[in-house]
Order: C-alpha cells, then sequence, then structure tokens
C-alpha cells in the first residue's frame, strides 16, 4: 500500500513539486540562515582564532573582546611574564586607525601590531608573501578582505599606503578570518603599530601567553588573575566572550531568528495547504480503500510515507541549495570560512520533522473522518 | 434466470437507520427485514432518497445500523470490533462505486489488483492475478493504462475487476450504469450478469435504471425507507 500512497503523490505533479517546493524553500530559509548567523558569530572570535598560538589573553579589566579593548601600561607585559607557569608572553596591539590609500580614498582599518622578535599574532596562513616581510621598513601585511576592497582586480603587493602621515608598503596577504564587521586588518611590527596609532600613554592592548607544559590555560589564568590584577581569559573562554558581545549588544539574534521562524510559517502554510489540497483531491480514493477493506492505521501509514517521502527529498533539496548558496559564495571574503556546523542541518530536519507531522496530521484527521459509506453517496 | 440459490449469504433483521440533522432526528429506514441469498443477483432500486444507499452501506459493513442485526456468511458483522469489521470486509466484499473511484496516479492493472495489495499479496504476484481477471472482462489490452486513458465503460470494468479479483463471497454495487450511455451500460451490467454472479457468490446492485432490470433474480423495492416489493421482476407500478 505503501507503493500506492507514494505513485498517489507522484502522480499528481503539480501539488508533489508544490509539496517539495515548499519544504525545500523551507529547509534552505532555515539552515542557511541559521548558518550565516552561526558564522557572523563566530566572527565575533575571529581575532582569537587568528592568533592561534596563544593559550591564554590577559587584558585590561574592563576590556571584553579583542575589538573592545581598554589599553594597559607596557609595564603590565613584565608582570604577566613574572607569572610562573608562563613560558612565553608577548604583547600585542589592537587599534583602529584611518588609512589614505595612493588614490586618496580613506578607509578605516585595524591596526594589529605583533610582537617584533617571534611575530606571535600573525594569522598562521599567508596568501602572499611570508611573515618575514615584517622585518622590512615600513611594512605591512593586508588581509584578504582589505585586498578585495582597497585594491580590486590589482595586486596590493607594494602598494603605498599613508597612516597617521606614517608611510607603509603592504608586503604580504595574510589569509585570516574576516572580523564580524568585515573591516580591512593591516598586520605590522608592534614597534611599528605604535608609529601608525594616534599615540596615547597606553598602548598595549593585550598580552598574549603561552603556557607552560605542567599548568593548564585555566590554572595559569587564575594565577595571572591572582598576582597582576589584570584579566585573564583562555583562549576559548576569549572567543566565547566575543560571541556572546555579538549576542548581546545587536539585534542579530532577533532578526535571524524572525527569519527562520518565518521559515518555518512558510513552510508550514505552503506545505500545509498543498498537502491538504492533495489529500482533499483523493479523499474519494481513500475513501474507496477504506470501504474496500483497508484499516485506519494502514491509511496513516500511507499518509505518513507521503509526507515522509515529500519531507525528506524537500529536505535534501534544501540542505543542498544550502551547500550551494556557501560554496558559490565561498569565494567572496565576507563569507570566507562559512561553514554548516552539523548541528544545523539537524536543527533544521526537527524544523521539516515539526512541519510534516504537523500539516500531515491535520491532512490525516480529513482522511480519517471521511466514513467509508460516503463513497456510495 | 440462474441457478438456484443454494444459501443464506446476507441475513438482515429488523433494521432501522436514523440520520441527525440538527436538532432533527431522521428515521430513514424502518424494519427492513431481508435475505440475500448466494447465486442471486439482486437488484435494491427506489426513488432518491428511499433509503437504498443507505441500506446497501449497512448491508456491506461500511454504515452502523441505528437498530437491528446484519449477518454476513453467519457474521454478525456489527459485533465485530472496528478491526475485524474492516478485515472482514477486505476478504469478503467486493466494492463497484458509482463513480469508479479508481486511484489515477496507477495503471488499470494495479487499480484492479488494490484488494490483493491490501491483504499483502507481493504486488507483482497480485497484478499478475489483476491482469487474468481483467482477460476475463475483456480488456486485458486496457493493463498497462492510466484511469484517464480508458472510457467509462473500460474504467467500470476495471472497477469491476477490482471487486472480483480477491474472489469475494459477496460484491456490492452502487449505480453502476449511472455514469454510462445506454450501451456501455447494458455491456457492463452482462458483464456483472456473468462474471459476478456464482453460486458461492452473491450480487446486490443498487439501480435506478430501468434498462437493465430484466437482468435481475430479484428485485427490492424501496419506499420511504420501507422495503414495498420482493419479486423477480419490478410491480407493474412501477
Amino acid at each position: 500500500m505503501i507503493w500506492i500512497a507514494i505513485r498517489m503523490l507522484t502522480g499528481d505533479r503539480q501539488k508533489f513539486y508544490g509539496l517539495l517546493f515548499g519544504i525545500a524553500f523551507s529547509t534552505l530559509l532555515i539552515t542557511q540562515q541559521l548558518t550565516i548567523f552561526v558564522n557572523l558569530l563566530e566572527r565575533g572570535a575571529s581575532g582569537v582564532y587568528n592568533v592561534s598560538s596563544a593559550d591564554v589573553w590577559v587584558m585590561d579589566p574592563v576590556s571584553r573582546t579583542t575589538d573592545v579593548a581598554y589599553a594597559m601600561p607596557s609595564t603590565a607585559l613584565d608582570k604577566v611574564r613574572g607569572v610562573s607557569g608562563v613560558e612565553w608572553a608577548v604583547p600585542h596591539i589592537r587599534a583602529t586607525a584611518a588609512v589614505r590609500t595612493k588614490d586618496g580614498d580613506l578607509e578605516g582599518v585595524a591596526i594589529i601590531g605583533v610582537d617584533d622578535a617571534t611575530l606571535i599574532g600573525l594569522p598562521k596562513r599567508m596568501i602572499e608573501g611570508s611573515p618575514d616581510v615584517l622585518s622590512q621598513p615600513d611594512s605591512v601585511i593586508i588581509d584578504d578582505v582589505g585586498m578585495t576592497r582597497m585594491f580590486p582586480d590589482q595586486s596590493p603587493i607594494g602598494e603605498r599606503l599613508e597612516l597617521n602621515d606614517q608611510r607603509a608598503v603592504v608586503r604580504g596577504i595574510a589569509d585570516a578570518i574576516p572580523s564580524f564587521t568585515s573591516t580591512v586588518v593591516l598586520y605590522t611590527k608592534y614597534s611599528q603599530a605604535l608609529n601608525y596609532v594616534p599615540g596615547t600613554r597606553n598602548r598595549l592592548s593585550f598580552v598574549l601567553v603561552g603556557k607552560a607544559d605542567d599548568v593548564s590555560a585555566q590554572q595559569l589564568v587564575d594565577r595571572i588573575e591572582a598576582q597582576t590584577g589584570l584579566r585573564a581569559r583562555t583562549r576559548e573562554q576569549f572567543a566565547g566572550d566575543g560571541v556572546d558581545f555579538i549576542i548581546e549588544n545587536t539585534g542579530i539574534p532577533l532578526n535571524f531568528g524572525i527569519t527562520v521562524m518565518l521559515g518555518f510559517i512558510v513552510g508550514v502554510a505552503i506545505v500545509g495547504l498543498t498537502f491538504s489540497l492533495f489529500i482533499r483531491d483523493n479523499i474519494k480514493q481513500f475513501g474507496a480503500l477504506k470501504a474496500i477493506g483497508v484499516s485506519n492505521g494502514r491509511i496513516a501509514r500511507m499518509v505518513a510515507a507521503q509526507a515522509g517521502m515529500v519531507g525528506m527529498v524537500g529536505y535534501g533539496l534544501g540542505v543542498l541549495g544550502t551547500v550551494g548558496f556557501i560554496h558559490a559564495f565561498s569565494g567572496d571574503p565576507t563569507f570566507k570560512g562559512f561553514y554548516i556546523p552539523w548541528q544545523i542541518p539537524l536543527i533544521s530536519l526537527v524544523a521539516i520533522v515539526l512541519i510534516i507531522a504537523l500539516t500531515g496530521w491535520l491532512s490525516l484527521r480529513t482522511v480519517l473522518k471521511t466514513e467509508p459509506a460516503a463513497v456510495f453517496r | 434466470m440462474s441457478a438456484a440459490p443454494i444459501s443464506k449469504a446476507i441475513s438482515v433483521r429488523d433494521i432501522a437507520r436514523d440520520f441527525t440533522a440538527g436538532q432533527q432526528t431522521i428515521r430513514v429506514l424502518h424494519d427492513i427485514d431481508i435475505d440475500v441469498h448466494s447465486g442471486e443477483l439482486t437488484y435494491i432500486v427506489g426513488e432518491s432518497g428511499s433509503g437504498k444507499t443507505t441500506l446497501i452501506s449497512i448491508m456491506c459493513g461500511i454504515l452502523y445500523p441505528t437498530e437491528g442485526t446484519v449477518r454476513v456468511f453467519d457474521t454478525d458483522i456489527y459485533h465485530l470490533s472496528d478491526t475485524e469489521l474492516v478485515e472482514f470486509r477486505l476478504n469478503n466484499i467486493g466494492f463497484i462505486f458509482q463513480q469508479y473511484n479508481l486511484i489515477p496516479a496507477i495503471d488499470a492493472a494495479s487499480n484492479a489488483a488494490v484488494p490483493l495489495i491490501a491483504q499483502g499479496m507481493d504486488r507483482h504476484e497480485a497484478r499478475e492475478r489483476a491482469v487474468a481477471m481483467m482477460d476475463k472482462l475483456n480488456i486485458a489490452d486496457q493493463a498497462d493504462k492510466l484511469p484517464n486513458q480508458l472510457s467509462g465503460g473500460q474504467q467500470q470494468r476495471v472497477a469491476i475487476a477490482r471487486a472480483l479479483v480477491h474472489e469475494p463471497r459477496l460484491v456490492v454495487c452502487d449505480e453502476p450504469t449511472a455514469a454510462l450511455d445506454a450501451r456501455s451500460g447494458r455491456r457492463v451490467m452482462d458483464l456483472l450478469r456473468e462474471v459476478a454472479v456464482d453460486e458461492d457468490r452473491a450480487c446486490i446492485i443498487v439501480t435506478h435504471d430501468n434498462r437493465v432490470f430484466d437482468l435481475a433474480d430479484r428485485i427490492l423495492v424501496l419506499e420511504d425507507g420501507r422495503v414495498t416489493h420482493d419479486g423477480a421482476e419490478m410491480p407493474e407500478d412501477h
């Protein structure tokens, strides 16, 4: 009977495709929007993820994220280095500046100054050039967002910029995860960064710390906080702080939540309407089957098979659509590194199961309520 | 007209049926007592609203009576559980509907095979059996066609094949010629007479088509929910 149910469903092509479209569109909307939402949230932690070697981040007690930091006096570095369990500690500066391009355009950029000696603080991978280029005078490394935005259709290597009346020459391109705001980032040495950022007495944004083997990151955090009075966070904690900051301070969760909810409602509306039309069109056939001697249980399984099939195929198409979307935009730095966490297809699957269960149940009620004697009327 | 009836197929005793419309309860069948025998082609005839559809629905186990008992092949069908009643219908009764009620998306043979598939038979085997039945009805060559590719008469013959494929002991037909022209209607009824009626099977037809009354072994006339005539021919005043 399941075969008959499936043929009944696929035989009415218009409604079958309508149902598939409803489910696929709903899945696409839910999966794609959740994917963008999660990836955008993770951008709040990109500053931390780009510095893979630091186990602990140390900052002023009022600092909250890599982008919301209050500068510390340079003596903080020595204090941290004095804590037992600290294998190494390096200065790290993050500040904003305005850069003038050779065409005279002004662009807001983030300046990241990394340790002069070790270059700790640079992203792990380079698209062009090597980290060593920073040893050359006035060198900066630009990230790929900056490359696309400031130097479209040309190589930025060798290009000159003006920062705080200082000359900067682009000598490399970093393969970095863009920030939440997709701001252009220029990496340079710490000493050079001090020249590029308008002067204040305190400049040190963070101290990046590597832990000794015999201590855990959390233990080291506790020790640093106890001995220096500064705020210390493990890499994971600080990444989480960045994500939390976006959740707490932007309307993004609400906006994406509304879109996901709309996806669900659109799914219920399209699928519910089309499925009930399909059932209504076939009500005589279902009535005849009931009269012939097909039990309600079997009818329920037939409707469930129809709903299940539409759900499965539609869901698959929707997820494929999302994968296609992410793949198609992967070349755009704004979507760089976007991926679909496994939890998201699972969430949309649950949503689709709910849509199917709800609409299937409503349609099934009509069938079950139909008296077999109705076929004689 | 056919072999003598050999056994009682249906025994209807003191059947009454009420319908509620708003605050009003209307009795559409009153104290019906009928016996139907295997080997008989029994017609139930009457004007619209006389209660014939209600009566046939009760006799074949798809509508509970308000009062009375219905025994089909010695089974008091309305004392069966819902599941048992459904199972009983599947195994003992074949249905032919006025509008055929074929499933549009499956071919004629698969439509005819539905009762066997519902009984759990393998789909391919059921289809083979259905094609054999369609052969008896001279439409085996239409086995692969979808219902909308068949004429009304052909569709009704597929419906007859569906009603007979699982060899039920009772065949129930609701106005089988209503949607057909005179010639096709006559041909379908001849076929029914030939194929559906045998000594182990009872066949009941609800009709008001006086062109085919001559084929009946027995005619029950219903008027206002009461049987007013029971005989081999129609009363003269009808």
